[in-house]
Order: structure tokens, then sequence, then C-alpha cells
């Protein structure tokens, strides 16, 4: 019997698709029935009045949550975000249901043993309710109270090996996509250099002192599977600086039928015969591809890298061999400012342990923005008000092409003195000699 | 680092004391501007030193994080 009645909740469940209701139901069922014998550190049924709570907002039409305050861990600045109730005493369950944070393994791989772990100590200390995975890509935990933070925090670190991630105005989770570890377009270790940044910059996790949030992610290529470029305010991308590695053979094969294209993937339904010319040739970006005489040709230097062809026949192109990362800035969503992807900034940069050169960029950027950054200003925003010239001038690098993102965008390049031959003064006569009055 | 952390930490607290009619938390960026010739990470560093002292509290709405003083506004509940 249900503790609260939930009409509105209930219509939701109707749908075709698995519904989060009936999975906060299963929780309460689970919970009142105790079939482990759990000592319940928190209300045993806060699921259900996560329920009750939800359904009176979409009732009223507004929220019941009041949100912020001081809770943490000793010393931690981020990882737990306070949760309360406006209505506690009808919803005694949830009065405090604060979320925590906790950082997801690089590439998201687990253990069984990882992950009975993580629920066991949520069911004992929280609501057992978890969203796998937040969007920065923590392991988010939802609901519990305050006496129970520390404990949390202790089993996580001592008996987990893991930690907290990050919230507030500080370095996010850094999160990656999985790499090396599984996929042959991978130019990087996406999982190793996650795991490196995470580590080397712990007290920017933990301690937060920048100007608001700071989001790494990585891509191991251009798909973009962590849509680092959307989503990060340093996105780091593999790439190649070579040429694209084509196997003729292969090539034929997929001409003539023998090969599905893009790995089967659109099998579901009869394309007809697969179309090098259409499908692939003619759909690269810039046009510098050609298929003659059954042989295909790429012109690589005007190649951007956009891995269509490669997605389409993965067993005749495959990437370079020179790899590394593009490095991108400034991602963000909507907020203030409309939503913003990524700028390039580095075109090619190595990505080899201990990835100093990648770090000396993010440091530099680090402190241009804690100096410049106004409270609640992601880097986006920064380099959007004091000019992308100035992101160049603090990381150190030098304008390039490349950095054009379209045409005519904005013609005011400001040159400084020491950039211009001679600076600003010139012989007149020699000028004369050349241009009359 | 050429900031003597006490007389830091000091200014620091007192700076906080004395706009405790009107603010009881405070941006990371509030108190880089009492330090101008120094650089951000050290001011970081003092604070820290006062997180772990108990003197200082992060306050956090999720989304972005400032600094109040251990027991000074409407806080433990939520209230804020
Ligand atoms: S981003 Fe690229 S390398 Fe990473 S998983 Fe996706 S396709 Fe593979
Ligand atoms: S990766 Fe994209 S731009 Fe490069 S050759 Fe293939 S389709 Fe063209």
């Amino acid at each position: 019997m249900a503790k609260h009645k939930t009409p509105l909740l209930d219509q939701l469940e109707s749908g075709p698709w698995p519904s989060f209701v009936s999975d906060i139901k299963q929780e309460c069922a689970s919970r009142a029935k105790n079939a482990k014998g759990v000592d319940y550190q928190v209300p045993a049924d806060c699921p259900d009045d996560l329920l009750g709570v939800l359904e009176m907002s979409y009732v009223d039409g507004e929220t019941h949550w009041k949100h912020g305050g001081i809770v943490g861990v000793f010393g931690y600045g981020g990882g737990v975000i306070g949760r309360y109730c406006d209505q506690p005493e009808m919803f005694p369950g949830v009065a405090h249901f604060h979320t925590v944070r906790v950082n997801q393994p690089s590439g998201l791989y687990y253990t069984t043993e990882f992950l009975r772990q993580i629920c066991d100590l949520w069911e004992l200390r929280g609501s057992g309710l978890t969203n796998m995975h937040g969007s920065t890509g923590d392991i988010v935990l939802l609901g519990t109270t305050t006496p129970q933070l520390e404990e949390i925090f202790f089993d996580l670190t001592h008996k987990m090996n893991t930690d907290l991630g990050g919230s507030g105005s500080n370095l996010r989770t850094p999160s990656c996509c999985l790499g090396q570890s599984r996929c042959e377009f991978a130019c990087i270790d996406t999982q190793q250099l996650c795991h490196d940044l995470t580590n080397t910059y712990q007290d920017e996790l933990h301690r937060p002192a920048f100007p608001y949030k700071f989001k790494f992610k990585v891509d191991g290529c251009p798909n973009g599977c962590v849509a680092a470029i959307a989503r990060s305010d340093f996105s780091i991308i593999g790439t190649w600086r070579d040429e694209i590695r084509i196997d003729q053979k292969a090539v034929a094969a997929y001409v003539g039928g023998e090969i599905k294209p893009n790995a089967g993937a659109h099998a579901g339904r009869d394309w007809g015969k697969f179309d090098i010319q259409k499908e692939v040739v003619d759909r690269c970006p810039t046009g510098c591809m050609k298929f003659e005489g059954g042989k295909l040709e790429i012109n690589n230097k005007e190649c951007v890298r956009c891995m269509h062809c490669i997605n389409a026949m993965p067993r005749a192109l495959r990437i370079g061999n020179d790899r590394g990362a593009s490095i991108l800035c400034g991602a963000k969503a909507p907020i203030l400012d409309g939503p913003q992807m990524s700028s390039l900034l580095v075109p090619f940069i190595k990505a080899e342990e201990p990835y100093d050169e990648i770090k000396e960029i993010v440091e530099n950027l680090w402190d241009w923005w804690m100096e410049e950054g106004k409270n609640r200003e992601r880097l986006g925003e920064t380099m959007k008000r004091l000019s992308f010239q100035k992101l160049l001038e603090v990381t150190n690098q030098k304008a390039d092409a490349r950095h054009v993102r379209e045409p005519r965008h904005n013609p005011y390049i400001f040159w400084k003195e020491e950039e211009v031959k001679g600076g600003w003064q010139r012989d007149i006569a020699d000028y004369r000699k050349k241009h009359q009055k | 680092m050429v900031l003597d952390t006490n007389e830091a930490k000091k200014k620091i607290v007192e700076f906080c004391e004395s706009k405790s009619k009107t603010k009881t938390k405070f941006y990371f960026n509030d108190f880089t501007d009492l330090f101008p010739d120094e650089k951000a990470r050290d001011v970081k560093k003092i604070l820290t030193v006062l997180v772990n002292e108990g003197v200082l509290v992060f306050w956090s709405s999720g989304s972005t994080t400032m600094y109040g003083m251990a027991g000074a506004g409407k806080h433990a509940e939520g209230e804020d």
C-alpha cells in the first residue's frame, strides 16, 4: 500500500518507456520488505516521501526543494549537494535529501563487486536510489542526511578506493570515452589521461577557488562519444596529423558488397547496394576524396578529420599513425550567454605521459581565468569578453589560420608593436621610393 | 610565498567580521581582492588552512561555492 496517493506520477508509468516512477516504487517495496535485514540509517520510507513530494510539485507546478547549504565532508568544498524539502512535516523521509557525487572510474569500467559495494552502502546510509551517471559523468547517489556524510566518505575512500567527485565552483570530475580499451578509432589513451588529470588536480577538484565550474572531457577521436567539444571548458579530442591509412583491397570489398558499410550498423533496413561515390566520397565535407578506376584517394591536407569515411568503411580506412590531440576551449550550457561550443586553441599536441605540455596550457589558462573571470563566469564567457587573442597570449599559442572559425567573423585583429616588422616607426624616405605622395 | 600566513589569516577573518552585518558568504574573488599583489593560488592556500582549522566553511548551492565564517548566518538547516 503506497504511503502517498500519486495519480499524476502513476500516469507517467503508462507510456511505452521504462519509468523512473516504477523504479522508485520498486525501491519502496524492497525497503518495506527489507529481506536482507538492513539497519537503515536514513528513514526506510524516504523513497515513498520522495514520490509524495514530487506528486505535490506536479500538482502545484512548483518545486518543493530548497538547495544549498553547508553540508560536505571535512575539508572538501565539493562532492555533496545539500537538498532540503520545504514541507518536512508532510514528508519527513526527505526533510534532508542530500546528493553525493562519486568520481566514476575512467571509461566507466566497473567490477560487479564494486557495484554491489556501492549499492549496499547506499541501501544502508542513503535512499537506495542512484543515478548512473550524472551529466558530468559522476556516479550520483541520491538522498541522505547530514550525519551520514562522513561515514559514506570513509567507506568510499578506505574500502572502495574511490573519492567524491566535483561540484560547485571547482574542477568537476574529468570524464573520457572508453578509448583504446575497446575502440580502434582512439588516437590517444583517454583513460590514462583522464585518470592522470584527476589525480594531478585533486586540489582543484576538492577545494573550490574558481569563478565557476570547470570541466575536462577527453574524446579519443572526433566522433566525440563524451561530447567534449560541446560539454567541457577544456576539450581534448584525439586526432592525427599524417595520413588516413587506406587498404585498397578492403575498399574493393566494400564496393563489391563483401563487407557491410558502418560495420552493419544500419542493416535493419534495406538501403540498397553500397554506393561509395554517393555515400562516402560525395559526403566528405571538404570534398577531398576521389574514387577513380577502383582506387580511393584522399588529399589529406584538406581532410578535417570528420571521421565520416572511417566510420563508413572501418576496415578499409584507418586513423593515421602520428597521433595526438587537439585542444579546444570554452564550451558551456545556456546559462547567461547562451550555449557555446569549444573553440580550437591547439590544433595538435602530443598526448603522452606525463602530459606536461597539456598541463602547462591548463595551468596558464587557470591563472588567467582565476585572475580575470567574474563570479559565475565560465571560461567560454571570459574568452568572449576578453577576446580569443588574449587567450592565445596567455596560453603562449601562435595565431594560426585554423583558429578562424569562419571567414570575416571578426576582422579586427590588433597587432602589437613587437609583432610588426620595424615596429610603429618607419623610414619615410624608403617608403616614398615605392609610394608617391 | 611572500604572504605571511598568520597575517593573511588575520586579514581574512577581519574582513569577514567587518562585513558580518550585511554578508555571511563570500566569493573566492572577494579574498583575492584583499591581496592584489598575490597569486590567486597563494590566497587559496591560506583559505584552505582556515577551512582545515574550522574557522571558515564552504557553502555550496551545487553549482557555486562560497566561503563563510563557521557559525555565521543561517545555514545548518539549509535555510539559505
Ligand atoms: S570518441 Fe572516438 S575513440 Fe572514443 S569511443 Fe568514441 S569513437 Fe571511439
Ligand atoms: S575524415 Fe572526413 S574530411 Fe577526412 S577524408 Fe574522410 S570524410 Fe573527408
